[in-house]
């Protein structure tokens, strides 16, 4: 669980705050055109951003926002 | 979770590096090459489908790439053969956005000539070659490839868009050859500036038009450093050879119980010696008539030979991918396989006898082997200054364009190339 200084106003906003801090993280999460990896599940609060407004999803002030590997494999 | 061992290699030793797909192993012995201690597993979990020893300038350096299906495919490296591994923070082979692609997988790692001891190249998916002048410390695509005018035509196989082979040239430092699948194989002359398609006489069985410019399935081509000018390749349905560097191809799929298969690889010391393992057909990937049989020729392709001492000759219904066969630099040549069904099989006298190394293990994709210190001490006398000796093969008479074999194979019966 990390804490973001600030008040991102979007999940883009939040994970490009996230690489700021930790930018061993970009490349895991997000490929070289920016977008989520396809086996990557992100949520703010209980919403999955795949069904909302993706990377332009809002976050609430105090939101939480969850980045949760899907269990992909075989 | 499995117990990660470790093994460390001296020089002399000889190890054969184990790509899967749950992992990678290494696997090290003496010369004799009759026990072997086993490392790994290595990224556990993540297919490995790449492998590279890299030893010049005195490095002892393994690379693999580990894909992830939720953190995407990254280059690892170590130099104590996995004890510590070197994943970096930054992933070093990524496309530039501007290219509007993204990394899938890394398909081929290939050290540069000895003579560019800081170079290395990466063949990738959706193909693409990567090169690294700085001994992998940063890498960059290989523009004149990137932006081939053939690129948009270029339709992937079963196993996606691939660039898996990677040949630098052993004598011109500015030609190299790399195949893709499907889009066949492709030289420059220019140092990567430019690049053909070389796919003159390869048949394409899967399109309209057997013998294209390009789109052929090429799964290996091969090169022995003391005969630059000739290759050979192992194509979706066909067996080849080129004396002119690729410029045209000749069949030699001459006493083969398919010419379908994947893997290949030249003998190190002789350059008219090339192993394959053929498979029945692409709709039956496995090993024709339930036999494990490596082939041999031993004149560049006029003849065939199986080699299946020490090899299960029923219910043997293996399938060798394009990147899981190899030989040592030894004298007698060790030549090592893995199988799908997660077996590697070595013989340590040029094939004529093998033994399971290692089974149980995942899918194995990749396999490479390298003796562990200085080549040109292990050369065989009969190989040295022999660049000016007469090749024992003959020329290959070409088929006449546009006639190809039929689609579907016998599974009994050798295939011969008509003269």
């Amino acid at each position: 669980m990390l804490a973001i200084a600030g008040s991102p106003a979007t999940v883009a906003e939040a994970l490009t705050a996230l690489w700021k801090e930790y930018p061993g993280l970009r490349d895991r999460i997000v490929d070289e055109q920016g977008t989520v990896r396809q086996h990557i599940n992100i949520f703010v609060g209980d919403e999955a951003i795949r069904f909302a407004d993706g990377l332009s999803t809002k976050v609430p002030a105090d939101a939480e926002v969850l980045i949760v590997p899907a269990v992909s494999g075989g | 979770m499995p117990k990660v061992k470790h093994v460390s290699a001296k020089n002399g030793d000889v190890i054969v590096l184990v790509g899967t797909m749950k992992g990678a192993f290494v696997l090290r012995s003496n010369k004799s090459r009759k026990k072997w201690e086993v490392g790994g597993p290595y990224s556990i979990g993540s297919p490995v489908y790449a492998m590279a020893f890299d030893q010049r300038q005195g490095r002892r350096r393994l690379w693999w790439a580990q894909q992830s299906f939720q953190w995407g495919t990254v280059l690892c490296s170590s130099d104590d053969y996995g004890k510590t591994v070197t994943e970096p923070e930054t992933y070093s082979v990524k496309f530039p956005e501007e290219s509007k692609l993204t990394l899938k997988n890394i398909w081929q790692i290939t050290p540069g000539r000895n003579d560019e001891p800081d170079t290395l190249y990466c063949g990738v998916e959706p193909a693409a070659l990567f090169e690294s002048h700085d001994a992998g410390k940063t890498w960059s695509p290989v523009e004149g490839l990137l932006n081939h005018p053939h690129r948009p035509k270029w339709q992937p196989g079963g196993g996606g868009l691939c660039l898996h082979t990677i040949v630098p040239d052993a004598t011109n430092p500015k030609r190299m050859m790399i195949a893709i699948s499907t889009a066949g194989a492709y030289r420059t002359d220019d140092g990567g500036a430019t690049w053909q398609a070389r796919n003159n006489g390869v048949r394409a069985e899967f399109m309209p038009d057997k013998h294209p410019e390009f789109g052929q399935c090429v799964h290996k081509v091969v090169q022995h450093r003391e005969r630059p000018n000739r290759l050979f390749l192992q194509n979706h349905w066909g067996l080849y050879r080129s004396d002119d560097a690729g410029n045209s191809w000749n069949d030699i799929a001459n006493g083969v119980p398919s010419d379908f298969g994947f893997c290949m690889a030249t003998h190190p010391h002789d350059p008219e010696t090339v192993y394959i393992v053929p498979i029945e057909s692409d709709q039956y990937r496995c090993t024709p008539e339930g036999k494990l049989r490596v082939y041999r020729t031993t004149n560049a392709g006029e003849s065939w030979e199986p080699l299946t001492r020490g090899l299960p000759q029923k219910n043997a219904n293996e399938t060798i991918l394009r990147d899981a066969l190899a030989t040592d630099t030894c004298d007698p040549a060790g030549v090592y396989f893995g199988t799908r069904s997660g077996k590697v099989y070595g013989s340590s006298d040029d094939g004529k006898s093998w033994r399971v190394i290692i089974e149980g293990l995942p899918a194995v994709v990749c396999v490479k082997a390298a003796w562990v210190g200085d080549d040109r001490k292990n050369l065989p006398r009969r190989h040295k200054g022999t660049e000016n000796k007469r090749a024992k093969s003959r020329p290959v008479k070409s088929r006449a364009a546009g006639k190809s074999r039929p689609a579907k194979r016998k599974a009994a019966g050798s295939v011969r190339a008509a003269r």
